[in-house]
């Protein structure tokens, strides 16, 4: 679908930078970024634009702001270049920045709201919590918006550094070296927050777990 | 047989299958006998599959273009660019050339080394006259000289003035 997206944006020139970013590390990329080459800063952008700005999406839970904070990770990485130095893995540093603006955002934001009205309007983004009652939903898609609704608010209801961990392992399959570093914990460590986020959305996502049982167990699927 | 608790560290590395040989076989053999660990074991493999259910949000349009004129309006570097950094330095280098521009448009000093040394020649080459007493004793100019008009330092010189009272005297 991401590669789809890229070749109707950009035509056969988004095809040969896909094809050069995969020949060339992230690492190498920004090692030439650093040379001089912005061709290569181009290829950094559109490879992690979308992971980033979904990370993002999932922390502060508004577009406008996710991609704000986006626009704010690649130009300080861009700054950075003539300092960059390929001691970790590019997406540890590009994430790491991320997570930082990620909660700075989401601490400035709640000292504003606080500081504002405790009866302040909640976020566009952020529909009131409900749970999906299928019975209840005449159009399917509106269903499925609930429960993706539903799932996102219970990731967001995490605490921080849980959230982090979840979305990394999750969502970008980064090994437990990685994320350890962005959180800067022990490996240790962060299997146990990751046990202890997985078992709260155990719980606050049990309807849906439950749901997805019965759905397995109506196609015949094995669990 | 390992505790409920110590499970909990190694079963989320044992279900997305990071865990090693040994952590794995651990687990199985504890989910093996532990029925609710089991069936927490079953539930984060449905909660993953109920997570994967969130559609990805796709960048806007004008991402790209808004980064790059954020990037356009970096300011840019030029030749002297790699002084930045360290502007101490810039302005030590800068502050040295001014110093050297400076000094080379001084104007040269009256007398060169070689003039100066001329100079000292001249003070100096009719100092054997001075000290000649003959030739000072017969230097009538010397006795024109108005004593009124002779300062503290030129009467304090007329001793050795040989048109003084005292020089005569020892001469007869």
């Amino acid at each position: 679908m991401e590669h789809a997206h890229t070749l109707q944006l950009y035509g056969t020139a988004g095809v040969r930078y896909n094809v050069e970013a995969m020949t060339r590390s992230d690492v190498q990329l920004m090692l030439d970024v650093k040379a001089g080459d912005e061709a290569s800063f181009n290829l950094l952008l559109q490879k992690y634009r979308t992971p980033l700005v979904n990370f993002l999406y999932r922390m502060v839970r508004n577009t406008a702001t996710a991609e704000d904070l986006a626009q704010e990770v690649f130009l300080r990485v861009y700054r950075a270049r003539k300092q960059y130095s390929p001691s970790a893995k590019f997406t540890t540093w590009l994430f790491r920045i991320a997570t930082n603006l990620a909660l700075n955002s989401l601490r400035d934001n709640r000292y504003h709201q606080m500081d504002v009205s405790i009866d302040a309007p909640v976020e566009e983004d952020v529909a009131p919590l409900q749970l999906p009652a299928r019975e209840l939903r005449i159009d399917e898609k509106m269903i499925e918006r609930d429960r993706s609704e539903f799932i996102r608010r219970a990731i967001a209801a995490l605490p921080e550094k849980q959230r982090v961990a979840v979305l990394l392992h999750k969502y970008e399959e980064m090994d437990y070296g990685e994320i350890a570093k962005i959180l800067e914990c022990s490996e240790s460590a962060l299997k146990s927050l990751l046990f202890r986020a997985y078992e709260t959305l155990r719980v606050q996502l049990a309807p849906l777990v439950s749901q997805s049982d019965a759905n397995q167990a109506r196609e015949g699927r094995p669990s | 047989m390992k505790k409920c608790e110590e499970v909990s560290k190694q079963l989320i590395a044992y279900l997305d299958r990071r865990a090693n040989s040994a952590d794995r076989h651990e687990v199985e053999e504890h989910l093996a006998a532990c029925s609710a660990c089991h069936q927490r074991a079953e539930d984060f493999r449905k909660l993953w599959g109920v997570l994967d259910e969130v559609p990805l949000v796709e960048p806007s349009l004008s991402f790209d273009a808004r980064i790059r004129a954020r990037i356009a309006e970096e300011p840019r570097r030029g030749w002297l660019g790699w002084l930045v950094p360290q502007p101490r330095l810039a302005f030590a280098m800068t502050l040295l050339l001014a110093l050297s521009v400076w000094m080379a448009n001084l104007p040269p000093r009256e007398g060169t080394a070689a003039g100066t040394e001329q100079q000292d020649f001249e003070a100096i080459k009719d100092l054997g006259v001075l000290e000649n007493y003959d030739v000072l004793s017969k230097f009538d100019a010397l006795s024109e000289v108005p004593v009124d008009a002779a300062t503290p330092a030129d009467q304090q010189a007329q001793p050795v003035n040989p048109a003084s009272d005292q020089q005569p005297a020892t001469e007869e």
